[in-house]
């Protein structure tokens, strides 16, 4: 179909390929965890007994293979597509393209095996280990290098804003992931952080809060800027304002993370300037969204027959309304009550799987015909359903996570007039149980979408090239 | 000058690059280029094939008011 094109420009589809297979394999597995972790939580049984599956090694698992395998493995594939397309040429070097597919699904298997062998750091998503940390930073720094040669050697003047985005998040996950990791290694599968108390608190969160800013944001926006033009066959919104919105983004997200330590032994006025900055943040976020959601003024039609377009606008919906979430949940008091509570769970899964998931998904079902030489999926209707299914899930499980945390918070707050405290700890767990089940169903709809994906990428791919033929709606 | 004066200066100078930022990209001589920019990611498709491309054309009515 492309033949005159591609041998204008060689470009390296293969990596892309094999990111974009283990993004949806991953997709699957990660949130497979997920949920036997949340029926471990109403059905504790669930361990069997046995230490390597107990809900404290599983729960890492879980957030590692959403975050680093499926997540990241999304932002790979993506990224490699888009600055090859936008910049007019090939990969740069070489191998090493080939280097970070293998160097980073040997550290996903790394994680699945040391992880439930109860190797951590005890770093909220930076458990893994000193010697994989080291790994990390490699496969990192080569694919700056692939990423940054690439854009070096484009043969269009112009560096389109996804690029913009996709840049700015490899450079911030180095900096952070190196900033963060730095450890006094005792043995070979134990360190110690250099840093104590306090400040070793700041610095997690400030790596922890710009992992969700810049990872699972600026890269998904990355994602955004690419795929919804291209989806929506349309340019983008507003040109300028992602411009605006790159740089307003970048220079905020880097200062929210002391709103993770309101009322900790962080100096008030850190946390002061946490909150003010989250609360600002949402500006730009709120930019972003409009632009990538306008973007089908005047098109919306194409969202009726479209569910690849679904997929992609209701995730700017969802990360519109995390992000006013966000900067709320960051004020003082509103943490006072959702913080430690099932509340904050509830808004990382609406981002994490409403905006982070959704985008990616949306992206796949794009990519996927195109990188196997077809004209379309094998099946739009199983889309569909995969759509309706995912909605439903995040819906399920939000909604349950925003009851049970507000409640969780009111008990816990609750002082009888003599100063006691109305209610135990396990008084406010057992009120969550109904909760609880209603997130494992929404959990259950999200994996099962997941495998619908799977088999109907393995039909595309499978299928003999150009047999699948789009299908013209009026 | 102490360390929180030159922060305080720092903290301005950052400010006064993001309103340079924003009237840069909100100036009319940047326009075309940046029209250029948001349609190019639709050039690939053109050359793609003999089939008649219906997309391309359809440009952004609304960026014409931003």
């Amino acid at each position: 179909m492309s033949q005159s094109n591609t041998s204008a420009v060689d470009y390296n589809m293969t990596v892309v390929r094999q990111f974009t297979v283990m993004t949806v394999i991953w997709g699957f597995v990660g949130t497979l965890v997920g949920v036997l972790i949340a029926a471990q939580l109403i059905w504790p049984a669930l361990n069997f007994e046995t230490p390597w599956l107990t809900y404290s090694r599983l729960r890492p698992l879980h957030t590692n293979a959403v975050i680093f395998a499926f997540g990241t493995s999304a932002l790979f594939a993506t990224s490699y597509y888009v600055v090859q397309r936008t910049c007019k040429t090939a990969l740069f070097g070489g191998k090493l393209a080939s280097f970070t597919f293998w160097g980073w699904q040997a550290i996903i298997v790394a994680a699945v095996i040391t992880l439930p062998l109860g190797f951590t750091s005890s770093k909220e998503y930076a458990e893994l280990e000193w010697p994989i940390d080291i790994a990390i930073a490699v496969v990192w720094v080569s694919y700056a290098i692939v990423f940054f040669g690439t854009v070096v050697k484009r043969t269009t003047s112009h560096i389109y804003v996804a690029n913009w985005f996709f840049g700015g998040f490899i450079i911030t996950v180095a900096v952070l992931h190196i900033g963060n990791s730095m450890a006094i290694p005792v043995s070979m599968m134990k360190s110690y952080s250099l840093y104590s108390g306090a400040i070793d608190a700041m610095m997690q969160w400030w790596y922890g809060h710009n992992a969700v800013g810049f990872l699972l944001t600026a890269g998904f926006l990355g994602m955004m800027y690419y795929f919804v033009p291209k989806q929506a066959e349309r340019p983008v919104y507003s040109y300028r304002l992602s411009i605006v919105h790159f740089w307003a983004l970048v220079s905020l997200y880097i200062w929210a993370g002391p709103h993770h330590l309101h009322y900790t032994a962080l100096p008030d006025w850190a946390q002061s300037v946490g909150m003010v900055m989250s609360v600002v943040l949402f500006l730009p976020s709120w930019g972003g969204m409009i632009n990538g959601i306008m973007t089908l003024s005047g098109a919306w039609h194409k969202l009726r027959h479209d569910p690849i377009l679904r997929f992609l606008i209701v995730s700017l919906s969802f990360y519109g309304m995390s992000t006013f979430e966000g900067p709320m949940m960051a004020i003082k008091s509103v943490n006072a009550l959702s913080h430690y509570t099932d509340w904050t769970v509830g808004h990382v899964h609406s981002g994490a799987l409403g905006w982070v998931a959704m985008v990616s998904i949306g992206a796949m079902y794009h990519l996927i015909p195109v990188l196997f030489n077809q004209e379309r999926m094998y099946s739009i209707r199983l889309i569909n359903t995969h759509f309706w299914m995912h909605t439903a899930g995040i819906v399920l499980y939000i909604v349950a996570m925003w009851i049970s945390g507000v409640m969780q918070g009111l008990m816990w707050r609750a002082v009888n007039t003599d100063g006691t405290l109305t209610y135990s700890f396990v008084e406010s767990l057992t009120a969550s149980y109904p909760f609880y089940f209603m997130r494992f169903l929404g959990g259950v709809l999200v994996v099962a979408g997941f495998g619908l994906m799977i088999y109907n990428m393995l039909k595309t791919i499978s299928a003999e090239n150009n047999s699948l033929k789009k299908v013209e709606v009026a | 000058m102490d360390y929180g004066t030159l922060r305080g200066f720092f903290a301005l100078l950052i400010l006064a690059l993001f309103i340079i930022i924003v009237v840069w990209a909100y100036s009319k001589r940047q326009k075309s280029s940046f029209d250029e920019a948001a349609t190019s990611i639709f050039e690939e498709d053109e050359n793609k094939d003999n089939a008649p491309n219906h997309k391309v054309t359809n440009k952004q009515e609304t960026n014409n008011n931003v």
